[in-house]
């Protein structure tokens, strides 16, 4: 019937059987003991049966693929499974942190941030305890190899839970029509119900769900656990699928309608000792009997405060175990699961509490005694009664993490001392336990007409009777004991609240003590809640506790922020595909192929790969970049500036758009001539720098640097749409339909000739700062005469496609003049010999025309430009503002760094910091270091000593011109 | 991560879009005529508003269309969506109360009886 499945724990093969959880199968194999506390490395046991354990993690598989902090209790078993235990060193059962146990004294509430406060000197002890025991798990330390994708989802109801309200709400939902998804953190629709022996109702209703295309407008989808819930009814899923190359999927939800049907989580009691591995929830314990046919045990004892546990009772009863006895720490109940648990002869101690526990690797004994009405004095001697499990209920938590994440409010609710959805936020209902609503009646009834006013606002009748129940179970009140006496000091006690984070009662009374007073606090403070399984069984006790012993009411207190992911996620899920390579979006150039081939080493420049130099053999980057550098200056230098943005300028206002846009006049610009241009923020700063051609009347091409093509096209596009809806412009970005090959240096000249022999390139015919519309084998190419070197140079625009083609033939006619491939590096060693600036490098968003002493490009007379009026704010034309010079050092072999302060005077510290270095290289045509700089009054200052101190040594530097090859541009026009 | 009904285009994800700041601030029509503080008022000088804020945005990823957008800045919420160039639409009901006196849910971000246009 059942199919055996072998599996490994800590190395060790076992079995188990199919369709178990790993929990689960660890049981049937009598292993408790699976994990030790954070703190203590106490022996910590299997505690539930879901998503709320905080005990039983373990680190799945080995090599690439492991994944620490998964909890057993959710991982389903399949052949072959590997899992360790987490946190213990050597190993599980002979543990050396647990000396930790024997110190807790010296480990109480705070013991993190008072650590941070202790003499420095104790430091290097502590920093070694706390990375030790900060360990939960090994990230892998190779690349993982399967895959993970994110999904986008849009649907009118989003369902959360597929227990018995959820299943219901969907079948509703799927006669509606409406566009529905259901999702379910387990590996089958049932939730709470799956743990009773009599659940016909719930399999009828999962069965005729997942009828395969019955309701078409419904999709089910399993092992997906919702962990947030964000504005405007936005939700992310994490959906484990395991399969080989897909592991998971994050779903981004959209839903006009969410459900919360999140169930509810069982609630622990707090007494002395009551972590032993054995102790567990009463109706966890219930599933592994019920659903997974696992007993267990041999001789249960139940502790609880609450009709629910007798269930767990009966049932173990039925199947033959020992139940030794319920400890019930109420005075009665007339429930009908007790009368029921009365009738099978089950023992029953009504005004009992266990106030310890014995038992080293698992409980073997419970010492139990009678108790006042309060629960605050124990009355009578105290008796041992043996077993090997505790089942504990105290009472049940409603599952509001993503109702409060969604930012509704709770309400608390004395009779039962839960919190509970109040007022919704956002478009959402809670229907169900996570509602509040326990009893299998009401939550039918409940959902029928929540769900009934949801179709109802959609606008949609659906044709549904209500089923009505008529078997009601009736239970009576629980009593809520948030701390159980004991027989011993208070302070000598280790009654666990949180047990993944080892906090206890004493812990949270310290952190009162201590004057601990916002749940907030306390909360960091003692870590309470703050562990992987965020609480799930502990927060209410912990405020339960700070409420009895703080004598404030509960609902005062509040409850600490819910926040996400509800279930932790992994990063590989988040990831996505988002990795490597498609991490960012990668842009090439035409020649890209070419540079690779030719040994190119790259350079990020915004999103695009830009080749950087081209390393010869044996050559390192400053060899091949002086090469580069002095090939052009002497032959042809070739570059790929396929880069620069081009923006291509249409309309009948073309100019006027120009003018109001750039910093110089453009109305008198002759057709076929190219201008540089400014363009400044309105506050005067500049923001790019480009060449732009006329090509017709109407006609102009924008070219703008590489890495603000996209925010200058924007830019244009609002002063075009939101302020200048007059003018006649059209804007079409044509950065990726052209290549852009430059050819610079003396005998580009020549190259070009041979490209074009028909060509008239004389001085006269084809000057500088002038464009072509020329054909160059047979493709129309558009060609500037412009330079970004201070060389003679041909800027070729060619359609993208023929790039590569005449980027090879240029290497080919090239030749005899060593025409050499230069990268950026050598790019910006040409300019910088120059003095031209890089936007973006000599500034940063606070340097204007002035500054850069570029006031030639600014316009006298006109009227009014983008940036104009605020050059002549009080700020823009103060006289001490940083202003662009050239720096030469004393040591001519000395290359400053880029970003370096510059100081006037060299005094004590703090020195007067008087500017910095902006760009800084050596040039191989001078053979000594260059450098840029923005100095205050700098452009007074030439010819003056200045310093740039740094760590090891004080550079001495003079203030020069920025121009430091050929400063009347002769190789231009010879 | 709200969704953003362009007008050119349809509904789409937040992040197609960018925000461009407060809407309804033209540039003087004679920039030599205004003083210092006008200009830096029309440069620097933005509302940060913790409830109904008039704001212009970009189909940036798209049509790379222009447009203005009533948005709730606590809760995202959008209330209205028009043109450039378009009056400001009426808006009726009152913002968010902040710090003191919030309404007691959504952390005192509510927008509470706003008439969507
Ligand atoms: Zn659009």
């Amino acid at each position: 019937m059942s199919t055996k499945i072998s599996f490994t724990f800590d190395k060790k093969k076992y079995f188990g059987i199919k369709g178990e959880t790993l929990a689960s199968a660890l049981l049937r194999n009598g292993i408790f003991l699976v994990g030790r506390s954070f703190k203590y490395h106490r022996p910590r046991g299997i505690i539930s049966a879901g998503s709320e354990e905080p005990n039983a993690i373990v680190q799945l598989e080995s090599g690439n693929i492991t994944e620490p902090n998964v909890r057993a209790t959710e991982i389903e078993i399949y052949d072959g499974l590997s899992a360790t235990s987490q946190n213990n060193w050597p190993s599980l059962n002979f543990d050396l942190g647990s000396i930790n146990d024997l110190f807790s004294r010296f480990i109480p509430a705070g013991f993190y941030y008072k650590t941070f406060i202790w003499p420095p000197k104790f430091w290097e002890f502590y920093e070694y305890f706390i990375r030790r025991a900060a360990g939960l798990g090994k990230s892998p330390t190779t690349d993982d190899p399967d895959k993970y994708e994110h999904l986008h989802y849009h649907c009118d109801i989003l369902i959360i839970g597929g227990g018995i309200s959820g299943m219901y709400a969907a079948k509703l939902a799927a006669k509606s029509n409406l566009k529905t998804l259901l999702l379910e953190q387990n590996s089958e629709l049932g939730g709470y119900d799956l743990s009773n022996t009599d659940s016909v109702r719930t399999r009828k209703l999962s069965e005729e769900l997942e009828e395969s295309n019955k309701f078409k407008n419904l999709k089910i989808v399993k092992n997906t656990s919702v962990f947030a819930y964000f504005h405007a009814n936005y939700l992310l899923a994490s959906q484990k699928i395991n399969k080989k190359n897909l592991r998971q999927v994050i779903w981004k939800i959209r839903a006009k309608k969410v459900v919360l049907a999140t169930g509810s989580i069982e609630r622990f009691l707090t007494f002395h000792n009551n972590d032993k591995p054995g102790i567990m929830l009463a109706n966890s314990a219930r599933k592994y009997l019920n659903k997974y046919s696992n007993k267990i045990s041999k001789e249960i004892v139940i502790f609880t405060n609450n009709d629910s546990a007798y269930k767990s009772a009966i049932d173990f009863h039925k199947k033959g175990v020992d139940v030794k006895c319920i400890i019930d720490l109420r005075k009665q109940s007339n429930g009908d699961l007790v009368k029921e648990a009365k009738d099978l002869g089950l023992k029953i101690f009504f005004g009992h509490v266990i106030i310890n526990t014995e038992g080293k690797k698992r409980i073997n004994k419970v010492i139990v005694s009678e108790v006042d009405e309060k629960i605050e004095n124990l009355l009578g001697n105290p008796k041992k009664i043996s077993c090997d499990l505790l089942c504990v209920s105290g009472g049940w938590t409603p599952t509001v993490h993503l109702f409060s994440q969604s930012r509704g409010k709770l309400i608390y609710r004395e009779s039962d001392a839960t919190f509970i959805p109040d007022k919704s936020f956002q478009k959402e209902v809670s229907i169900g336990a996570c509602n509040g609503t326990f009893l299998l009646k009401e939550i039918f009834e409940e959902t029928f007409n929540k769900m009934n006013k949801i179709f109802n606002e959609f606008g949609i009748k659906i044709e549904e009777k209500f089923e009505e129940i008529t078997k009601i179970t009736f239970q009576d009140k629980m009593q809520h004991a948030w701390i159980i006496p004991s027989n011993k000091n208070f302070k000598k006690t280790k009654m666990f609240i949180d047990f993944q984070n080892d906090v206890t009662a004493k812990d949270i009374k310290l952190a009162l003590k201590e004057g601990y007073r916002s749940i907030e606090h306390i909360k960091r403070y003692t870590t309470t809640g703050m562990a992987t399984d965020q609480g799930k069984i502990s927060n209410v006790n912990a405020l339960g506790i700070i409420s009895n012993l703080s004598n404030t009411p509960i609902h005062e207190l509040g409850t600490t922020t819910f926040r996400l992911p509800y279930t932790p996620v992994t990063f590989g899920a988040i990831a996505g595909r988002h990795i490597k390579e498609f991490f960012d979006v990668e842009r090439t150039t035409p020649m890209h192929q070419w540079h690779i081939k030719n040994q190119a080493k790259f350079e990020d420049v915004g999103q695009w790969k830009r080749a950087w130099y081209y390393p010869k053999e044996g050559e390192n980057m400053h060899q091949a970049v002086n090469r580069e550098v002095k090939a052009t200056r002497d032959g042809i230098g070739i570059l790929d500036a396929s880069t620069l943005g081009k923006i291509d300028i249409k309309g009948r206002d073309s100019s006027e758009f120009l003018n109001r846009v750039y910093t110089n006049a453009w109305s008198k610009l002759q057709i076929g001539k190219c201008r540089y241009g400014l363009m400044l923020g309105d506050d005067g700063m500049v923001i790019d720098d480009g060449v732009t051609s006329r090509i017709r009347e109407n006609h102009y091409i924008m070219t703008t640097t590489t890495g603000g093509a996209a925010s200058v096209m924007s830019k244009l596009e609002d002063w075009l749409q939101t302020e200048w809806p007059e003018l006649k412009v059209r804007l079409t970005s044509v950065t990726e339909q052209f290549a852009t090959i430059s050819l610079n240096g003396p005998y580009a000249i020549n190259l070009m000739k041979k490209l074009c022999p028909d060509q008239n390139f004389s001085r006269e015919n084809f000057p500088h700062m002038s464009f072509k519309i020329i054909k160059i084998s047979g493709i129309i190419c558009r060609v500037m005469r412009i330079s970004f070197t201070g060389e003679k140079c041909y800027e070729i625009n060619i359609p993208s496609s023929y790039a590569q083609a005449l980027w090879e033939k240029c290497f080919e006619l090239g030749k005899e003049f060593n025409i050499t491939p230069y990268g950026t590096e050598a790019m910006h060693v040409l300019r910088a010999e120059k003095g031209f600036i890089i936007v973006g490098q000599e500034t940063d968003g606070s340097v204007t025309p002035i500054d850069l002493d570029m006031s030639w490009i600014v316009s006298k007379k006109k009227y009014d430009f983008i940036g104009k009026r605020a050059l002549y704010r009080s700020d823009t034309i103060k006289k001490d503002r940083k202003q662009l010079v050239g720096l030469l050092t004393n040591n001519p072999k000395e290359i400053l760094e880029e970003g370096s302060q510059i100081v006037e005077n060299i005094s004590n510290l703090p020195m007067e910091m008087v500017g910095h270095v902006t760009s800084s290289y050596y040039s191989p045509n001078l053979d000594r270091s260059i450098a840029l700089a923005l100095i205050k009054e700098g452009i007074e200052k030439k010819g003056k000593k200045i310093y740039i101190p740094m760590p090891n040594k004080t550079i001495e530097a003079t203030i020069s011109d920025p121009v430091f090859v050929d400063p009347l541009n002769e190789r231009l026009n010879t | 991560m709200f969704l953003i009904n362009c007008p050119y285009c349809g509904e789409r994800e937040q992040s197609e879009f960018s925000c461009g700041g407060e809407a309804h601030i033209s540039r003087p029509k004679n920039p030599p005529d205004t003083s210092d503080d006008q200009w830096a008022d029309y440069l620097f000088m933005r509302k940060n508003i913790k409830g109904v804020q008039f704001e212009r945005w970009n189909h940036s990823s798209g049509c790379r269309q222009w447009f203005n957008v009533v948005r709730n800045t606590s809760t995202d919420e959008i209330l209205g969506i028009y043109n450039m160039g378009e009056a400001i639409p009426e808006i009726d009901g009152e913002n968010p109360k902040t710090p003191s006196g919030e309404p007691e849910i959504g952390s005192g971000n509510i927008s509470t009886s706003f008439k969507k246009k």
